[in-house]
């Protein structure tokens, strides 16, 4: 028997092991590879930091990406605060009135082609009449981001112990004081996991940023996807590693703040 | 009990401004959407006609749904560059999901077979390429894929290949960049369920001398079958309206519905057609959405 068990456990590293090669491999090159002194991405030509100097130096890239933290930064603050109003109303509200509309708008993003909800989203922004820019990209990103924060914090908040609440107002607490004083601190990493997650997708947006910006205010990924389908390009490797070492610090805050691993666990989607 | 329900008032409260925000920016644009799918196309700013102006009285809005028509539907589905890239979305959706739940079972296998202190470690290193951005991850793969790239180069080294092979504007080009981009969404959820399973069962199986390929098509499978549908669900759902993906690594002798839509609402820049093909791709996905709803429902409301 412990043999059978053994085989199976041989199975199971190499699985994984392979999983994650195939997941990172291209990613290490592609971080490899930005580093390379010749032109052609292809052939290996010395370490330098060229390519990174040019992207420093490339007025336009650096304008998009100013663009994109700030539309990242607003977006995931606005959905944090609406994602976690609706995951309180969800979680503690019981039923109410037009509940199921309400779960199903918030459900329905997480998975909806992007493309349909960034051609709503333009038609929307034409029919009021809006300049389009910052703001209506904004606005697009945190109706999908928003989404994904109430599905993270209502998962903590449905595993969270209701009693807590309760003795608290049965010691005299009105619901506000409740909420503030025991259950936010106790749903605060999954706020932060979501404000980092909001934002990390408002940065990575193509399809819904091209549909809702305004001409000559494009988003980094914009210019990034404009650049990649004229081909593969040093620069762009240097700048999609600068990108990925943000994401990274953003993902060790994370791990730091929240017990992120476990809140995801419990919902369907991988957030 | 009593402060139980005195919660759920405040907590009710709390749904009026995300309700709203939903409302407008995500149900009302549909709206906008089907309006425009019924509209007809027009040299104009913005580009179709009618437009509804409520200013100028109830018979002008009279005379602006009269003009309503079914024209780019009847459109979509007599001619066949629509209905051909309908299903190939179709087919491509299905085959990267099968593709996906293969490899992906394996893995989440794998997980939830780990010592508990290895499972949240996998499950970060899962994680982390989600976190990081999918335009970078297929742009990483275009490299590698490239008629110079990484992996010609080890190809030809190896001597499996004579010339170096055209990989990048080909299906299977498509294929790697979808399964890598969705992998960790087919992982996490049957990672979730395959965790929750109690090892009592399989050792049970064991005693009574099931083997360990049979203990897995009568246990471990059966139960795991919610997160398969869960991730079948998060992946076929998207998948059949992808754009990027196609565009960057398959070539464009066929093009998928998402593709369609972007050309012929940028290129084109005919609206109302762009907004049938929208319509019709929501039609398509209406089921699965309905599905996936309930599964999410059960999934986060399901203690109560």
């Amino acid at each position: 028997m412990a043999r059978t068990v053994n085989r199976i456990t041989r199975f199971n590293i190499s699985a994984l092991a392979l999983g994650l090669a195939f997941l990172y491999l291209p990613i290490v090159i592609l971080v490899i590879y930005s580093f390379n002194a010749s032109r052609l991405v292809t052939v290996w030509g010395g370490w330098s930091l060229r390519w990174y100097t040019e992207f420093f130096n490339d007025r336009a890239m650096l304008e998009a990406a100013w663009m994109s933290l700030r539309v990242a930064a607003a977006s995931a603050t606005i959905a944090t605060l609406l994602g976690t109003l609706a995951a309180v109303a969800l979680s503690r509200g019981d039923r109410f009135k037009g509940r199921t509309l309400f779960s199903g708008m918030l459900y329905a993003p997480l998975v909806m082609p992007e493309i349909i909800t960034g051609l709503s989203l333009l038609l929307l922004f034409v029919a009021l009449n809006a300049e389009r820019g910052f703001w209506t990209v904004t606005i697009a990103h945190t109706t999908l981001t928003m989404c994904f924060v109430a599905v993270v914090v209502q998962s903590r908040l449905t595993s969270l112990d209701r009693s807590l609440e309760e003795a608290a107002m049965d010691l005299g607490c009105n619901p506000v004081q409740a909420f503030l004083s025991v259950t936010l601190p106790l749903i605060m990493p999954a706020i932060a996991a979501g404000w980092m997650l909001a934002f990390i997708l408002s940065l990575d947006d193509v399809v819904i940023a091209t549909f809702t910006t305004g001409p000559g205010s494009a988003t980094l990924p914009i210019r990034i996807y404009s650049e990649v389908r004229l081909g593969v390009k040093p620069e762009i490797n240097a700048i999609c590693t600068l990108f990925i070492a943000l994401i990274a610090v953003v993902i060790v805050a994370a791990s730091f703040v929240s017990k992120l691993t476990r809140t995801r666990g419990e919902s369907a989607a991988p957030l | 009990m009593s402060a139980r329900r005195i919660f759920t008032g405040p907590a009710r409260l709390a749904a009026i401004a995300p309700y709203l925000w939903m409302v407008l920016f995500f149900l009302v644009p549909f709206g906008f959407v089907l309006k425009i799918s019924l509209s007809q196309t027009a040299i104009a700013q913005p580009p179709y006609l009618p437009v509804f102006d409520p200013t100028q009285g109830f018979e002008a809005i009279k005379a602006a749904f009269a003009a309503l028509s079914l024209d780019n539907f009847k459109l979509l589905v007599s001619d066949h560059l629509y209905v051909l890239s309908y299903l190939r979305s179709l087919v491509v959706a299905v085959v990267s999901t099968s593709i996906l739940l293969l490899i992906g079972y394996p893995i989440a296998y794998g997980m939830a077979r780990l010592p508990q202190r290895w499972q949240s470690v996998a499950m970060m290193l899962v994680i982390v390429p989600f976190w990081t951005s999918f335009l970078i991850r297929i742009y990483a793969w275009i490299n590698i894929l490239q008629h110079d790239g990484l992996l010609n180069q080890i190809l030809l080294a190896l001597h499996l290949v004579s010339a170096p092979v055209v990989w990048l504007s080909t299906d299977s080009a498509m294929y790697i960049g979808l399964v890598y981009s969705y992998l960790p969404f087919m992982i996490l959820p049957l990672y979730a369920t395959l965790a929750k399973m109690d090892p009592s069962l399989l050792e049970a199986a064991n005693d009574l001398g099931a083997s360990p390929l049979r203990a897995f098509w009568l246990l471990t499978f059966p139960l795991s079958l919610p997160g398969v549908g869960a991730g079948v669900l998060l992946c076929f759902i998207p998948i059949v309206g992808e754009f990027v993906i196609p565009d960057l690594l398959a070539g464009s002798h066929s093009l998928m519905i998402g593709q369609i839509l972007w050309l012929e609402f940028f290129t084109n820049k005919d609206w109302p057609v762009a907004s049938a093909a929208a319509v019709a791709l929501l039609i398509l996905l209406v089921p699965p959405l309905l599905l996936y709803d309930r599964l999410q429902r059960r999934q986060l409301e399901g203690a109560r």
